[in-house]
């Protein structure tokens, strides 16, 4: 009989370990449940943190496992979050526009609740009609599934039509990059009925809730660890079997595993859905702690930071994700959040406000040229020297 | 008898003597004196119009002066003077008819005449029939000007008469074609009209179609549904039609009073809410007036009971529309006129698509020829070496910044773009030669890691520019001949900027061709793209011939980046706007091939031109729009429009 699947993987189990600890010691820490030591506002960058290395993860499945650089996964990312921001935004605003209208006299007819919600929502784009895409989000479930459903689709669209006319390598990740483009364009616009560049707003207030924010930061903190365990354990499940076998057979030689007899579309096909409705699962968890989603946040330019994450993580390697893109993102927030002091040359101040990209560009390069394993390879490395040592 | 016949020759030999003494033009001032001392802007018209339709020389003087309000009268006697202050203090006034000064008088003695700006424009249009026959040719331009800003009726006449002794061409054909369009809209007789109008039909003019439309105005007019309508028809409106919606209808039946307005929704709750009695409107408890159904059916119960006026909701509304017919009378009552009018416009907005389209295809020709521009410098590092280069479009940037920087140095517009094209040609020569050598060299073979790394130098780059540059666009100004456009017609003009970058675009597809096909390094090129070791068993060195055609590729991205900063704003992301179409460029033409690039460029240009005509108010919608054509298309032909074959086509 074949060992279990945790067994065959230690490494799972000390992730998990980790995750764990670091949940409950921010927990212990934090101004909701703890002694207060680390602020709510940084509760929810950890929370943040971890939603990434979520997208980071499966992230790492399709380009580090599969060999196929999406430039696209920040756009399953962002739908994610728009649709649990469309119930939210729905819910909190009909509450509010009931507490309202309940003063009047006479009790409030459904039309006058509509009007009122679409005219509190959409107000701002010069509009109070309810666009189609808003039917479902006065129902919780049905928006979540959506959170799921919108990515897993749009996803497995765009997957059957670029993998069944084998557009791979270099060309998919620009077809990627340009479907990303796409859907931040068509958000852009007032008329995409997801309030234009304004975006949905005020997501971090649940609706329903009293609780203050420093109790439901340490709520979606969990709910993020336990998000990214899930999805660490899945990962790990799926690349440790046959079926991880075969994709990284598709990553190293495609033509040789479709030779084999293995149809490799739907392969590919399966590994872009299934990443996609992960990164929508992290984004509809990222969004309600950062408060506000636009259609910025999907740019071609964050999808391109997810894989430098990865890549400076180290590809291949589960891990490597989580702690690539634990440790830029915190370091890029460090610096650019204006914290990091300023280097005075003399003649020159060094502003990490404006040079911290510059560093991030250059230090990517020099990864991709000179360790390609990211920090994850370092470790091996490091690893197999101290193995060698104590052999030797 | 003789007696009588003597009083009345003296009599009219002492008029005359008055009328030697005062002038005529005095005497057509007195004639008008009441109106003009009273110098009201509703009653001075008659005045204005009679000094203005004489004949005298002098009447131009008169109201010049008097809008200048420096005409004064004597009230010793009433008489109308142009006076001036002297130095002294007093006034010289100078006789209208003679053009002497009659002497100095005491402000005391005098009154000005101060006309009201209403006023002042009246004399102002008076005056242009003056102007329109001046000898001086800014006056007639000036006055033909003003007609043509506020036409009205009574300056044909003076129009027509100025026609024939019109020296300047160009002034001449002006003032015929004004006087066409005021006669469409102003002339007494329907058939000189309806031939002005067939004579300009099919014109593109925005001044004629501005005339046809207040020739085709039309009011709607109610009447009851067995009446025949009368009056020149323009149609019968069907309430709930494209033309008049249900709403809009009933809103006219309520203006013409002659159907009671709907009841509001909020008057109706204002009244139920006024009737609650012990937490009851009538017998409905108000918590049960939670939809539109039980509020009607309690409001209508208030009527019954006579304390609310009935209710006239949106169900009535198609009962009470089909009692009337809504006909659409032209205003113009000749209804060959209208007939001429619509034809006209119907010919002339046949012309107007037509030239709309070419406008559009002028358009997306230009649109095609600025992302050939910026893909044409990929076409050679990703379509010929296959080298993915995501710093293509800062390359465009620095050119664009080059451009900028030369220009704070050179101000002479033309002097400074010929001395920027060659040098972004180099700086960014030197730029892709760098990176090359620092970055790609290492990275063939490994295109997904050029991809990764050339993206981490355009995310650098970018961050560098905007330390050095700011975050604000910075403008590259075209030289002067650049300016303007070249006007075809009404509607079809492109501006010379857009020539210039297609003519660049044609200069850069031959050089491309040029180059690749008729110089030793395009053969070495092509040599060591497609095989590597043999190219170098042959003596060709492949580090050199990748180094140089990288550089040539990144130089020409610099030089498409000056002539993209001509049009488009300088910033640090204007780099990012372009990268992803120039690849989508590339990829859908097909690698390697310039022709395909070109045909990749006029497809997407012509698509996205071709969507924003659907849409005009929407570009965004239009790129994406046209990425998921893309998409779509690459299922057909996933090599882009022309695939390499053969050997060419490597792997």
């Amino acid at each position: 009989m074949e060992r279990s699947f945790i067994a065959r993987n230690p490494s799972v189990l000390v992730f998990l370990a980790l995750l764990a600890a670091f949940t409950l010691g921010v927990t212990a820490l934090s101004e909701g449940f703890g002694i207060g030591v680390v602020s709510t506002s940084f509760v929810k960058t950890l929370g943040k943190t971890l939603c990434l290395c979520l997208v980071a993860v499966a992230m790492d499945l399709i380009w580090g496992y599969a060999g196929i650089l999406s430039l696209g996964h920040f756009a399953f990312f962002g739908l994610g979050g728009y649709m649990i921001g469309m119930w939210l935004m729905y819910e909190r605003t009909r509450q509010i526009v009931m507490g309202s209208l309940s003063e009047g006299v006479l009790p409030p007819t459904p039309e006058e609740i509509q009007a009122a919600i679409g005219n509190q929502i959409f107000g701002v784009v010069g509009s109070s009609d309810f666009p189609v895409i808003w039917a479902f989000a006065d129902s919780l479930f049905v928006q979540l599934v959506l959170v799921v459903a919108v990515p897993g689709i749009l996803a497995l669209v765009f997957g059957w039509l670029a993998f069944r006319s084998r557009v791979t390598g270099v060309y998919l990740s620009i077809l990627t990059q340009a479907m990303t483009l796409g859907l931040a364009l068509y958000l852009f616009q007032n008329a995409s009925g997801l309030r234009g560049n304004n975006g949905l707003s005020g997501l971090q207030n649940l609706p329903g809730v009293q609780a203050p924010q420093a109790v439901v930061s340490i709520w979606f903190l969990w709910a993020s660890a336990l998000a990214l365990g899930l999805g660490y354990l899945l990962v790990a499940w799926i690349v440790s079997g046959k079926f991880g076998s075969v994709i990284r057979g598709i990553r190293d030689n495609e033509a040789r595993v479709r030779f084999l007899g293995y149809g490799v579309e739907r392969y590919k096909l399966l590994i872009f859905t299934v990443t996609a409705c992960i990164a929508g699962i992290a984004g509809a968890l990222y969004y309600p702690q950062a408060g506000i989603i636009n259609p910025a946040e999907v740019a071609p330019i964050a999808s391109i930071y997810l894989a430098v994450w990865v890549a400076i993580g180290g590809r291949g390697k589960i891990y490597g994700a989580v702690i690539g893109t634990a440790f830029v993102s915190l370091v890029s927030s460090w610096f650019t959040g204006g914290q990091a002091p300023d280097v005075s040359l003399g003649f020159y101040t060094i502003k990490w406000v404006d040079w911290w990209l510059i560093v991030l560009g250059f230090s990517f390069v020099l990864v991709t040229l000179f360790a390609p394993g990211g920090i994850s390879g370092l470790v091996e490395l490091m690893q197999r020297r101290r193995r060698k040592g104590d052999a030797g | 008898m003789k007696s009588l016949i003597l009083a009345a020759m003296m009599l009219v030999l002492s008029t005359l003597a008055a009328a030697a003494q005062t002038g005529p033009v005095q005497a057509a001032l007195q004639a008008q004196r009441s109106l003009i001392e009273e110098s009201s802007r509703r009653t001075i018209g008659p005045a204005i119009d009679a000094l203005g339709a004489s004949d005298l020389q002098q009447m131009q003087m008169v109201l010049e002066t008097w809008r200048a309000k420096d005409m004064w009268q004597r009230k010793s006697d009433g008489f109308f003077f142009a006076a001036q202050k002297t130095a002294d203090g007093t006034y010289r006034l100078t006789d209208f008819d003679t053009g002497d000064p009659i002497g100095d008088f005491d402000k005391t003695a005098l009154t000005q005449l101060k006309p009201n700006s209403g006023v002042r424009a009246m004399i102002a249009t008076a005056l242009v029939r003056f102007q329109l026959t001046s000898p001086d040719i800014a006056k007639r331009t000036e006055a033909l000007d003003s007609i043509a800003r506020d036409p009205e009726a009574g300056l044909l006449a003076p129009l027509r008469a100025s026609i024939e002794g019109e020296t300047d061409a160009f002034l001449l054909t002006r003032k015929q074609r004004l006087e066409r369009l005021m006669t469409i809209a102003f002339d007494e007789l329907p058939a000189e009209r309806v031939a002005a109008i067939n004579g300009m039909a099919g014109d593109l003019g925005v001044d004629f179609r501005a005339t046809l439309n207040p020739v085709l105005a039309t009011t709607i007019r109610v009447i009851d549904a067995d009446v025949e309508p009368t009056g020149n028809l323009s149609s019968v409106l069907a309430p709930g039609s494209a033309a008049l919606s249900e709403s809009d209808a009933y809103e006219i039946l309520v203006q013409a009073e002659l159907a009671e307005p709907l009841t509001n929704a909020d008057e109706r709750d204002a009244i139920l809410e006024a009737n609650i009695i012990a937490g009851r409107v009538g017998s409905f408890p108000v918590a049960q007036l939670s939809s539109e159904t039980a509020r009607n059916a309690a409001y209508d119960v208030l009527v019954k009971d006579g304390a609310a006026p009935a209710r006239v909701g949106a169900e009535s509304i198609a009962g009470t529309l089909a009692n009337y017919t809504f006909a659409e009378i032209f205003v113009e009552p000749s209804k060959d006129v209208t007939d001429a009018a619509s034809a006209a416009l119907a010919q002339t907005e046949t012309r107007v698509v037509a030239s709309q389209t070419l406008d559009l295809g002028l358009d997306a020709l230009s649109l095609a020829s600025i992302y050939f521009l910026a893909a044409i410098g990929l076409a050679i590092t990703f379509g010929v070496m296959g080298v993915i280069n995501m710093a293509h479009g800062e390359f465009i940037m620095m050119g664009a910044y080059t451009g900028y920087v030369v220009q704070q140095f050179v101000s002479n517009h033309t002097a400074s773009i010929l001395i920027a094209v060659p040098l972004a040609f180099a700086v960014t020569f030197a730029a892709g030669v760098a990176l090359e050598r620092l970055v790609i060299r290492w990275l063939y073979h490994r295109p997904l890691e050029t991809l990764l790394a050339t993206f981490g130098v355009s995310i650098a780059l970018q961050q560098l520019a905007k330390n050095i540059f700011g975050t604000q666009a910075r403008p590259l100004t075209a030289p002067g001949w650049l300016d303007g456009a070249w006007v075809i017609n009404d509607v079809v003009a492109i501006s010379y900027i857009r020539i210039a970058i297609f003519v660049l675009a044609l200069l850069f597809l031959g050089l491309f061709l040029f180059i690749m096909k008729r110089t030793r390094l395009g053969l070495e090129t092509r040599a060591v793209t497609q095989n590597p070791a043999m190219a170098a068993s042959m003596g060709i060195n492949p580090d050199r011939v990748n180094m140089l055609t990288f550089g040539l590729g990144s130089g020409i991205a610099g030089i498409a980046g000056v002539a993209i900063g001509l049009f488009a704003k300088v910033t640090s992301e204007m780099g990012s706007d372009y990268i992803v179409q120039s690849f989508m460029t590339v990829v859908v033409g097909g690698v390697g091939n310039i022709w395909g690039t070109l045909a990749g460029a006029t497809m997407i240009g012509g698509f996205q031109k071709g969507v924003e005509w659907l849409n005009p108010s929407n570009t965004l919608a239009a790129q994406t729009y046209m990425i998921i054509f893309i998409i779509i298309f690459i299922q057909f032909r996933p090599r882009g429009i022309i695939a390499l074959r053969g050997r060419a086509a490597g792997d």
